[in-house]
């Protein structure tokens, strides 16, 4: 309980509201590191996972994409951006830049590869009904394929931004702050308060995102395939051996 | 990056066979207590589960909830407790592989087909020859497939550790690469980090041939 107390003091004491250090300033960077690279993560990822679903071409490139994904470490991600940042912006290299590099490629794979799964289970005969009703083939994507297959779609995108809000941390390493900052510093210092409380925050950061995006999840599914019981025109998606979700 | 170094240092890696041999032997010990341990807690698990069907909705979401902690946070928590330790990592790491040997183990056991189960009963088997004779074998296929997920997660978690002091291959490249700036043992570390989870895919593949002669058979 005594520690819990410390916790406690730590979180009121002003020292940590104000300054390079404030906890604000940690969440923020934090924050706009995590949203700026899913951001671009997904405008990367997405229209390739669209290109490969809909047209079924690189299917190979899709499943090679989720295979290196779930084989380099998040840190990996990290420290590989880390030497080309600064190798190609020197300074200016450190920081964010590294940090952004190393979560975009974090933030990849799992949209690629559940956005390509999502489309490849979209009925055959639901295509055909729609080009039979004359849609071309922007259409079809746009009005059959990416509704139907949203659920899969945004799965993807949860797992990425889970991973991402949870890779962050490491964008201290490369002096990109974050409330991996504070965690850094605790074990610099051997301040246990310290890490705690920034282990806690960082906890409940990545399980709120969890939590926003199954709601979102939730709600973006059309209310027609959410009727039909489990989105009955899906397949579950067939990907290689393996769990969609890995822990970051 | 210091000005002028290369990406890539061939010499510096023949220069440091020694060391690299010292960081995967500390990987893959770190890695095998955690699986061998893991393993063992869920095998329990599944057997109580199937003795009491009940208690599964409960263990999923405790572990469900452990799972989605972040690895970095995960491994710090219980530094108040367990210190700067072993100990503090394996908690973590085990707790990761619980969530996938688990639903592996328990998916195995109950897709056992009822009527394989009613032949055994037919036969006169008790119950844990049942299991061990029967239903363990025909969830081997599923319950390896865990294994392998669940071996090469650690493998890639295990990295982190060495923020808490567990050395690794996550000391190559944090400590080495990316503290001293030096991107080699960075690149390094990584390409072993792939190679080894992909060797110990492999071999938990063959094990898994190996285990179930008679998929073979059948293929055959």
């Amino acid at each position: 309980m005594d520690f819990l107390a410390q916790v406690l003091a730590w979180f009121t004491d002003p020292a940590n509201w104000t300054g390079n250090n404030a906890i604000p300033l940690r969440l923020w960077q934090h924050l706009s590191l995590s949203v700026v690279s899913l951001a671009v993560g997904v405008a990367i990822a997405l229209p390739i996972g669209l290109y490969i679903g809909h047209t079924g071409r690189g299917a190979r490139f899709a499943v090679a994409v989720s295979n290196i994904g779930r084989a380099v470490p998040s840190l990996g991600w990290l420290g590989i951006a880390y030497p080309i940042s600064t190798g190609l912006f020197q300074r200016a290299g450190i920081g964010f830049l590294p940090a952004f590099i190393g979560l975009v490629a974090l933030a990849i794979p799992p949209i690629v590869t559940n956005t390509y799964a999502g489309l490849r289970a979209v009925d055959d005969e639901l295509r055909e009904a729609a080009r039979g009703m004359g849609m071309h083939e922007l259409q079809l994507l746009m009005r059959v394929e990416v509704p139907v297959a949203l659920t899969v779609i945004l799965a993807g995108i949860r797992v990425s931004a889970v991973a991402v809000v949870a890779t962050a941390p490491l964008a201290a390493l490369v002096g990109g702050g974050t409330l991996g900052a504070y965690i850094l510093q605790g074990l610099a210092l051997s301040d246990e308060v310290r890490v705690f409380a920034a282990a806690v925050m960082v906890a409940l950061l990545a399980i709120l995102t969890e939590l926003a995006f199954a709601w979102l999840q939730r709600r973006a599914v059309s209310p027609g395939l959410a009727a039909a019981g489990d989105a009955s025109w899906v397949e579950p998606p067939q990907l290689p051996a393996g769990p969609a979700i890995v822990p970051s | 990056m210091t000005e002028g170094e290369p990406l890539f240092r061939l010499d510096w890696v023949l220069q440091h066979l020694d060391m690299l041999w010292q960081r995967i032997g500390e990987h893959i010990l770190v890695t095998v207590i955690a699986v061998a341990a893991g393993f063992v807690i869920s095998f329990g698990l599944a057997l109580a589960v199937r003795r009491y069907p009940f208690i599964y909705g409960p263990i999923l979401a405790i572990s469900g909830i452990l799972y989605a902690i972040p690895s970095i946070a995960l491994f710090v928590l219980f530094i108040p407790i367990t210190g700067l330790s072993l100990l503090t990592a394996e908690i973590a790491l085990v707790s990761y592989t619980l969530v996938i040997l688990v639903r592996n183990m328990v998916t195995g056991l109950r897709g056992v087909p009822p009527e394989v189960i009613e032949a055994a009963r037919g036969m006169g088997y008790t119950d844990r020859q049942r299991l061990w004779r029967v239903e363990l074998p025909i969830a081997m296929p599923i319950i390896v497939a865990g294994l392998r997920i669940a071996t090469v997660t650690t493998i890639g978690l295990v990295t982190i550790a060495t923020l808490i002091g567990m050395g690794g291959l996550g000391y190559l490249i944090v400590n080495i690469g990316v503290q001293r700036r030096f991107p080699t043992a960075t690149i390094t570390g990584v390409v072993i980090v792939v190679l080894l989870s992909t060797a110990v895919d492999l071999g938990l593949q063959l094990l898994q041939r190996r285990l179930t002669p008679w998929a073979r058979a059948h293929e055959a």
